[in-house]
């Protein structure tokens, strides 16, 4: 028996597959290098604005720092040597009693949404995330409505209203969030000590929140300090000293906005040093924010 | 004997507390966390109905044409808000043409190809600027930014596209365009640390499935990984342009406040936000901050709208990363 050699047809196809299959990788290793490039030059895109604009916010926010600069009360426009003395105390005032206000009804409200479920709950969550994101101009015109219109003048404990429903959203949901990862064994055996709801929320889940609860209240504090819409016509702004919170009063955001947009080159050099000053505050805020939940996440490990 | 007796009483009385009081107290505690919850219904209900009330005599006077009218003259007492929907439309349009593809590609970006120990302390620097004051970024655009616009990105778009429809007219620096691009910057922050979340949820076995088959990374990208968060990047896109339609002092810095429709990109324009902060202290005339209000009224319906449905979309992928979202 002579064996007849015939054609291989696997193996002839098979060089032909393998030309074929390394010129489809290297166009695929093309396409994918390009396409991948333009994704790196977007990060680029990304990054130079933002860098931007925390060079020149520094670069020309320094300029107007001094200790004057923040020790005095504004000066009569055309007279250089303001401060914003009264816009610190101002920004103290509306973001204090905001906070005041804020803080434990957020906190007990989170302690509500952490603890319950069902149709009411699921409403009250989907409300404050729907409100959370409902611009801050709407919440001016809600405190001019209930507090401004009523009372025939501007004054501090409008705008700390306006800021304080903004800040709700923002402390429920990060409290319910770290209530939630209070471990329930902790609780329960609370309760199986005898101990009342309320006494195990006070002594167990509270404390045991709290770097959470703090991570919240932080988060809340940076985005009321730096809202400037809410204060338009509320606070309003003043150029004298004011502590009273029912008279019309200065903040740092508004001083940023009424003098950024003179054309006098004193009154934008205060909106500069304003501007630093306030995104220093900020910033420290969302970082101490961060460094809470970071610290949060390490403790449950 | 007496001493029993005495026993028995503070048994008798330690059982009643021990085993009534906490009920009643623990139903004051719920109780009361109830109260708080239906507390603050009522607060987002009031802002919802204050809101509509006092824009009543705008809506009584005008009725549907509030909507439609073109015209916005305090003078002659008429109002229409369609100049300010449209340029709240075109404003967010510019923004988000830049920010979705700008984003996600930062996003993908930042995941799949930066190593670790570049990408988180990026992306928290990314989300760190989410947190930057909108005023700061006004002034910037205002004083830093307008010069720049009007000296070279305007004069190039215009010999570019030869100066015709969009591009024509006086080269100013402050209007649409600008307002448009600083947009853009703010919502970006909102948009890259939403999607890095989404995309970093996508299961890795898919991810790894595919490398196996021998899929480039571009490959991976596209068709398993942006498939697989679809829904979740289409929630952040949503929140980004919630955000982009309601910003309000930046913009009212940088896009000019005309109450005129604009015909060019290059023109002065407003939105509903930024003329509600341009007008609101001058509206002497009742009917005038009936009718700013009003322009408040269509704003808070197109954000609970838009916002519902982002939350939505995010919500059903699950998995949400509260720092971030709770930055937005």
């Amino acid at each position: 028996m002579t064996s007849i050699q015939l054609p291989d047809p696997i193996l002839d196809r098979r060089q032909e597959i393998q030309r074929i299959a390394a010129a489809s990788l290297d166009r695929r290793k093309i396409y994918s290098k390009i396409a991948l490039s333009f994704c790196g030059v977007f990060l680029g895109v990304a990054l130079v604005p933002l860098v931007a604009v925390l060079a020149y916010t520094i670069q020309r926010g320094l300029q107007a720092w001094s200790v004057d600069f923040f020790a005095h009360l504004p000066t009569p426009s055309g007279i250089p040597g303001g401060g914003i003395r009264n816009a610190i105390v101002g920004s103290l005032i509306i973001d204090g009693i905001a906070a005041a206000g804020a803080i434990p009804f957020g906190i007990l409200a989170g302690m509500f949404l952490a603890e319950s479920s069902g149709r009411f709950a699921d409403g009250v969550r989907f409300a404050a995330d729907v409100l959370s994101g409902v611009p801050s101009i709407i919440m001016a015109i809600f405190a001019y409505a209930l507090l401004v219109k009523p009372l025939g003048h501007f004054s501090a404990i409008a705008a700390s209203f306006a800021i304080g429903v903004l800040m709700l959203p923002i402390i429920m949901r990060a409290s319910e969030t770290a209530i939630r990862s209070v471990p329930s064994t902790l609780s329960e055996a609370g309760l199986a000590l005898g101990a009342r709801q309320a006494t195990v929320a006070r002594r167990v889940t509270i404390p045991t929140a709290l770097p959470g609860l703090i991570t919240g209240v932080l988060l809340a504090l940076a985005r009321g300090v730096g809202e400037t819409a809410p204060l338009l016509f509320t606070a309003i702004g003043s150029q004298y000293f004011s502590s009273s919170p029912f008279k019309p009063i200065a903040a740092l955001p508004l001083v940023v906005y009424q003098d950024g947009i003179q054309a006098y080159p004193d009154l934008q050099r205060t909106a500069w040093g304003t501007a630093l000053f306030l995104i220093l505050l900020v910033l420290l805020l969302s970082v101490g924010s961060r460094l809470g939940a970071a610290w949060l996440r390490r403790e449950k490990r | 004997m007496s001493e029993t007796t005495t026993q028995t009483t503070i048994q008798k009385s330690t059982a009643g507390r021990r085993f009534r009081l906490p009920a009643v107290h623990d139903r004051y505690f719920r109780g009361s966390l109830t109260a708080i919850a239906v507390l603050f219904c009522a607060v987002c209900l009031t802002l919802v109905v204050t809101l509509v009330i006092q824009a009543r005599p705008a809506f009584a006077h005008f009725g549907f044409s509030f909507l439609t009218g073109t015209t916005w003259d305090p003078v002659r007492a008429h109002y229409g808000a369609l100049p300010f929907i449209i340029g709240t439309l075109e404003t967010t349009a510019i923004a988000m043409m830049l920010a979705i593809p700008i984003g996600l590609g930062t996003a993908l970006f930042l995941v799949h190809v930066l190593p670790t120990r570049i990408r988180s302390p990026l992306s928290t620097a990314v989300e760190l600027l989410a947190a930057v004051p909108s005023v700061v970024y006004g002034l910037w655009a205002l004083l830093v930014v307008a010069p720049w616009v009007r000296t070279i990105i305007e004069p190039a778009l215009a010999h570019i596209t030869g100066g015709a429809g969009p591009f024509s007219g006086v080269q100013l620096g402050v209007g649409l365009l600008l307002a448009g691009l600083i947009l853009f910057v703010m919502v970006l922050p909102t948009m890259v640390a939403i999607s890095r979340d989404v995309i970093t949820a996508v299961p890795a076995d898919q991810v790894e499935a595919a490398y196996a088959l021998g899929a480039t990374r571009w490959q991976v990208l596209l068709r398993v990984v942006l498939p697989s968060a679809r829904v979740g990047l289409l929630g952040a896109v949503t929140l980004a342009m919630g955000r982009a339609l309601g910003e309000t002092i930046a913009v009212t810095m940088v896009i000019g406040n005309s109450t005129a429709i604009a015909h060019s990109l290059f023109a002065p324009s407003a939105t509903l936000a930024s003329i509600i902060a341009n007008q609101f202290t001058e509206a002497t005339e009742p009917f005038h901050l009936a009718s700013l209000i009003g322009l408040g009224v269509v704003l808070l319906a197109v954000s609970i709208v838009v916002n519902a449905a982002a939350r939505l979309l995010v919500r059903s992928v699950g998995n949400r990363g509260t720092s971030s979202v709770a930055l937005v």
